[in-house]
């Protein structure tokens, strides 16, 4: 035992003294859960909109209000007649433009019934999707809140309803995405490079001379990188709820178990690659192109798994990210329970012990 | 098995395949004896070594290291082995106290044991200053001698040196053939490899390996007799001529 922790002591020496490593361990995450979460989102904020108001009674100032206030629009111009959109929208000063009839308050409160043009840049066929809603949404709002119209006959017909995520918003999936790209980085590829370190340099021979047991050894590497895990875990979640906005709808207890669980698998995978490389670089290239771009590509976070063909669909079912990022959506983003996640829970837990038990069979081999 | 003996090697084999890197050798080494394991590169030294030393596993032959079987009791001989390899086996990232604190506590050394073997050893190699310095600020001839030290640290019965002196100055040179003759003089058996012949003249007895057989087998002053050779390098050069292995 004490051996044991003078190697984890000197393991930290390592990690605490190589600016890099504690670049890609804290800086990494921290990066890239602000880059998911704030530039690379697909939700809209604070887009230039014109307003073509040709009533200017209480009812389209009140609307007007509430579009100004709302944190997705930001009106930049009150334009005059209809000649004055088609250049706003060229010089693409503008997205999306709000038309008022004339005689809005008056048809609202006698016919019961007005209608609001609303005209998007359609250059960008999503955002101008996800632009329309926003104001349809906002507008009926409106409508909703008018006091002392109990029974308003005036509906739009056309429901939009975002189950889970009612303002679509995109950070909801990245912080698992994230959270699996940030685990594969620090726990594979870091513990397959600091083993394979200690061939190249020569200081395994030394150490396999020595009286300490091999497997301590493993387990020696092992531990510094789950304890950094735990916090890079602990830091991602702090982020998602008080920078994002993204709260854990579900058991705090679960998900920070299934995700040490996804960081032993995944300490297991770099022990794989570390007990099959002999370069540095190669162990890199292999976390790289074999485990960080198949989480990127194949785990569900980018690109939707049910719109694969069969081929990609059943390789995706060999990447441990996938489960994971399934796990993590359901119980933080969903709120589910164990009992919808159980299945994944064993098939990760499957894995770790397979790829443990090979890379400790295999590592013993290669030492004698 | 006789007491005295550091090492008994019998007819120790190791094949790669269809590749023999060490065949059939056999050979003693004395307690307290400067053992010199000579030959050209590819002759099989470090194969020979490594499996001396547990790293590799022989495909036949006996041994007993230390008194133990290398075969049965591998684990009882790492505790009283030392190694230095080829390689500079410190960590660069790590003080001079680290190092010596980290190695000391992997052979199991207390605290206390630990404590005074840096100030031993700091005295020894006159570290005061360096003591609390990343090692790899520190010149190669300085290194190498901590490297020996280091691997001294447990005071083991026997300690191997992969080609300790390569790349060092003949100055640094000899201060480290002191601190051998001061370890085999405490009674520690030294087995040592070099490409140096003026080393080969400082050991005990040496041996001269050609394509994974020991050709030779005496003291320095025998083998210049017996091979009329006026010196080490001479005895080597006959020797290695007759190897038909390339490298």
């Amino acid at each position: 035992m004490r051996q044991f922790l003078f190697f984890v002591q000197k393991e930290f020496y390592h990690l605490l003294r190589d600016p890099r490593t504690m670049f890609i361990l804290f800086g990494m995450p921290l990066m890239q859960i602000l880059i998911f979460g704030f530039a690379l989102t697909n939700e809209v904020k604070n887009t230039h909109i014109a307003i073509l108001d040709n009533s200017k009674d209480p009812v389209t100032a009140e609307i007007i209000q509430e579009l100004q206030a709302s944190r997705y629009f930001d009106i930049v111009e009150n334009i005059r007649s209809n000649s004055e959109l088609e250049p706003a929208f060229q010089s693409g000063k503008i997205k999306l433009a709000v038309i008022f009839p004339p005689r809005f308050q008056y048809s609202l409160l006698h016919e019961n019934k007005a209608d609001v043009q609303l005209i998007a840049d359609a250059t960008d066929p999503n955002v101008a999707n996800t632009l329309a809603n926003y104001a349809t949404a906002i507008i009926l709002n409106y409508q909703n809140n008018m006091k002392g119209q109990e029974e308003f006959p005036y509906t739009i017909n056309t429901e939009v309803r975002m189950l889970y995520n009612p303002q679509l918003k995109g950070s909801y999936n990245f912080v698992p995405g994230v959270m699996a790209m940030v685990l594969m980085l620090v726990c594979a590829m870091m513990t397959s490079i600091s083993i394979v370190r200690e061939k190249e340099l020569g200081t395994m021979e030394i150490i396999l001379v020595s009286p300490i047991i091999p497997i301590r050894v493993i387990i020696a590497k092992m531990v510094p990188y789950f304890l950094l895990s735990s916090v890079n875990i602990a830091s991602i979640l702090f982020l998602s709820v008080f920078i994002l906005d993204v709260p854990i709808q579900g058991n705090l207890v679960l998900l920070v178990s299934e995700c040490l669980l996804f960081t032993i698998t995944v300490l297991a995978l770099g022990l794989l690659i570390s007990s099959v490389t002999d370069s540095q670089q190669i162990a890199m290239l292999i976390s790289l192109m074999g485990l960080f771009l198949p989480t990127i590509m194949l785990s569900g976070f980018m690109f939707p798994i049910e719109n694969m063909p069969l081929p990609l669909r059943t390789i995706s079912n060999i990447v441990p990210a996938k489960w994971f990022y399934y796990i993590v959506k359901t119980v933080m983003i969903k709120g589910l329970g164990f009992s919808y996640v159980w299945k994944e829970t064993l098939i990760l837990m499957g894995m770790t012990i397979f790829f443990l038990v090979v890379s400790i069979r295999k590592f013993k081999i290669r030492l004698e | 098995m006789k007491q005295d003996l550091a090492i008994s090697v019998s007819k120790l084999t190791k094949r790669f395949g269809a590749f023999t890197a060490v065949n059939e050798i056999t050979f003693d080494v004395k307690q307290g004896e400067i053992f010199g394991f000579l030959g050209a590169n590819g002759a099989g030294k470090t194969t020979a070594m490594r499996m001396l030393c547990g790293l590799s596993f022989p495909t036949s032959g006996e041994a007993t290291v230390a008194g133990f079987d290398l075969f049965r009791d591998a684990e009882k001989i790492k505790k009283n082995i030392g190694y230095m390899s080829q390689r500079f086996s410190l960590y660069e990232d790590l003080t001079i106290r680290e190092n010596i604190r980290f190695y000391g506590g992997i052979y199991g050394l207390t605290d206390q044991q630990i404590k005074t073997k840096t100030d031993f050893m700091v005295g020894q190699l006159h570290l005061q200053d360096q003591i609390n310095k990343l090692v790899k600020s520190l010149p190669l001839g300085w290194k190498q001698k901590l490297s020996f030290s280091v691997a001294m640290l447990h005071q083991p019965k026997i300690v191997f040196l992969d080609e300790p002196t390569g790349g060092v100055d003949p100055v640094t040179r000899r201060e480290f053939w002191t601190l051998i003759y001061e370890a085999a003089q405490n009674g520690t058996t030294v087995f040592v490899t070099t490409h140096y012949m003026d080393e080969a003249e400082y050991c005990d007895r040496v041996s001269i390996m050609v394509d994974g057989r020991i050709d030779a087998l005496d003291t320095p002053i025998e083998l210049k007799r017996k091979f009329n050779a006026p010196s080490m390098a001479e005895v080597f050069v006959q020797l290695a001529r007759k190897a038909q292995r390339g490298e």
